[in-house]
């Protein structure tokens, strides 16, 4: 066991960086109800008229009707891909293997900036003028690799015993999945799928390449921020922004208990 | 009816029945079926644009008319090598990377050596989760954040002249770029060095007390180099994600504070010169791709 006062110093320095990690986000919920529109420190009085501003705000609002239609459509998408893969990958014992789940994790482990303009130099290439579907295909690419690795990581924890069980039962391949496979890893594919979402809500890199001339809410942000324009609703939609990203990680990590959503690779 | 509800389930399977041996004797088939869509998904669009930006990087644009000149020279490479500007640029960008990787090291090691060693199981879990939730907040939120700690009249001016001291003026420079990149980076290293000292079995350390070791010469003889795989796992992403970022650059630096994903940004958005970006993202993959050699070196792929 540590020291008396190796454990003192080591509870001090977790509460500092605790505070450290937590303060600015915090920060960002006060400045939100702000009176002044000029954000400076101590703010003069809380109001909530920015919340209705910016909820009446037809720049804010197509924004984030992108978004949820982008996050969406590549949660689908990334759903039905990412688990295929992991599928495969967890029957099969061959060479590649690791090969493909590195393949996987590159668009989230390479800078953003790289599949950014990789993508941007194909879909110019190639000829696709930059629409939502370029959106939805640049975040789909880096969402399949969450829902690969909880599929996966509950596929391989499960006893496949059960699903040998219910094949000698009689049950066929379908059935096997729908009664047996598909209870064992649901909450595991509804955990991907949260995680992949709020992936997706949240990529401004990307999106700047993939985009064009379209608003998602980050590149709204990214851009009020940079001009340092309208920034009381900026308070606002950015304190969204954490509520949205957050409340589905929350969920994924209850259904996944903690491990799911380290994004970071964590536990074996 | 029972019966019959039998009779129909087994006529059912023995409809399905063909497919379904046909993939019990070749198991490849039912995994190369599963893999096809996601793999080609990878492939045709992932890799392919890599590849593209790889092959465009050795490419050059007419300065005239901005149309990508499809023929095979090393001018960028040799642009980018030659030009003092762009080796200063990557110069700030490895070595402020390499700070920051140093500085979450520092702030990560005794916050994952408390939750593995010292916390209880229900503690563990609370500081698990509070890690987690900054990772997951949104990016543009944590860097926003900052701005409104450190402009002049932010909350850091003001905690500092309510105790009496002259104002830090650390916003936009490169100070401030150092603070939010560590900030932003460091539960990514806190993850991995926590997943790496939770492995080390206590009995090492007892085996260690056994032979009269003191509990310092223990941790750093014994839990230390067990621990440098996560280190270094978490030193992948610090330093990878500050090496490629531009937005932080462009949202807290000030003047002299550009970096290489902000000449690439502008290569691509303003100067039209994909041929040139292309060229300079290949610096921090060139990069990334020795680090990870090194990273295996090292163990840090079986901490993955």
């Amino acid at each position: 066991m540590e020291g008396f006062w190796t454990r003192i110093a080591l509870r001090i320095w977790v509460a500092l960086i605790l505070l450290f990690l937590f303060i600015p986000i915090l920060l960002i919920f006060v400045y939100a109800f702000n009176t002044s529109n000029i954000e400076s420190w101590p703010i003069p009085g809380l109001t909530l008229k920015w919340f209705t501003a910016s909820w009446d705000d037809a720049q804010i609002r197509t924004a984030l009707g992108l978004s949820v239609e982008a996050g969406l459509a590549a949660t689908a998408l990334a759903l039905i891909l990412g688990s295929c893969a992991a599928f495969a990958i967890h029957r099969m014992t061959f060479f590649g293997r690791d090969a493909i789940s590195l393949l996987f994790v590159l668009p989230l482990a390479l800078p953003g900036i790289i599949t950014g303009i990789a993508l941007n130099a194909f879909f110019s290439f190639g000829g696709f003028p930059l629409s939502f579907w370029t959106i939805v295909v640049g975040h789909t690419t880096f969402c399949i690799v969450v829902v690969y690795n909880n599929v996966l990581a509950r596929l391989r924890r499960s006893q496949g015993s059960l699903v040998e069980a219910a094949m000698d039962l009689g049950a066929n391949g379908f059935q096997t999945f729908r009664d047996i496979t598909l209870p064992l890893i649901s909450t595991s594919v509804v955990a991907g799928a949260m995680l992949a979402f709020a992936l997706s809500f949240d990529e401004v890199i990307v999106t700047t390449f993939t985009a064009g001339a379209q608003n998602t809410l980050p590149i709204w942000i990214f851009g009020a921020i940079r001009l340092g324009q309208r920034l009381p609703e900026v308070n606002v939609v950015v304190s969204f922004v954490i509520l949205v990203t957050i409340v589905p990680v929350i969920i994924a990590a209850r259904l996944t208990g903690g491990g799911g959503a380290a994004r970071v690779p964590a536990a074996r | 009816m029972a019966v019959t509800t039998t009779a129909g389930r087994l006529r059912k399977n023995r409809g399905a029945a063909p497919l379904q041996s046909l993939f019990w004797r070749l198991p490849w088939l039912r995994s190369a079926l599963l893999l096809t869509p996601p793999l080609g998904w990878f492939v045709l669009i992932y890799l392919s644009s890599l590849v593209l930006l790889l092959i465009t990087a050795f490419w050059t644009i007419d300065t005239f008319t901005t149309q990508i000149v499809q023929v095979w020279s090393l001018d960028n490479f040799t642009l980018i090598l030659n030009e003092p500007a762009y080796r200063l640029i990557i110069g700030r960008t490895v070595g402020l990377a390499a700070v920051v990787t140093i500085t979450d090291t520092v702030l990560a090691f005794p916050f994952a050596y408390f939750m593995a060693r010292v916390a209880t199981r229900r503690i563990q879990t609370l500081l698990f989760a509070a890690v987690l939730l900054p990772l997951w907040a949104s990016y543009l939120a944590r860097v926003y954040a900052w701005i409104l700690i450190l402009n002049h009249s932010g909350i850091l001016n003001w905690s500092l002249q309510s105790i009496g001291l002259p104002p830090a003026n650390v916003g936009y420079t490169i100070p401030a770029m150092w603070i939010v990149f560590s900030y932003i980076w460091l539960p990514f290293m806190i993850i991995p060095t926590y997943a790496a000292l939770e492995r080390v079995p206590e009995s090492l350390l007892e085996a260690a007390a056994d032979l009269g070791a003191p509990r310092w010469r223990a941790v750093r003889d014994v839990v230390l180099p067990l621990a440098i795989p996560g280190v270094v796992a978490g030193s992948i992403f610090t330093f990878s994600l500050t090496l490629g970022d531009y937005i932080t650059p462009i949202l807290v630096g000030g003047a002299g504070s550009t970096f290489i994903g902000n000449v690439v940004y502008s290569s691509v958005g303003i100067a039209n010169n994909v041929p040139f970006a292309a060229a300079l993202a290949m610096v921090p993959v060139a990069i990334m791709a020795v680090y990870l050699l090194i990273a295996r070196r090292l163990g840090a792929f079986e901490a993955l």
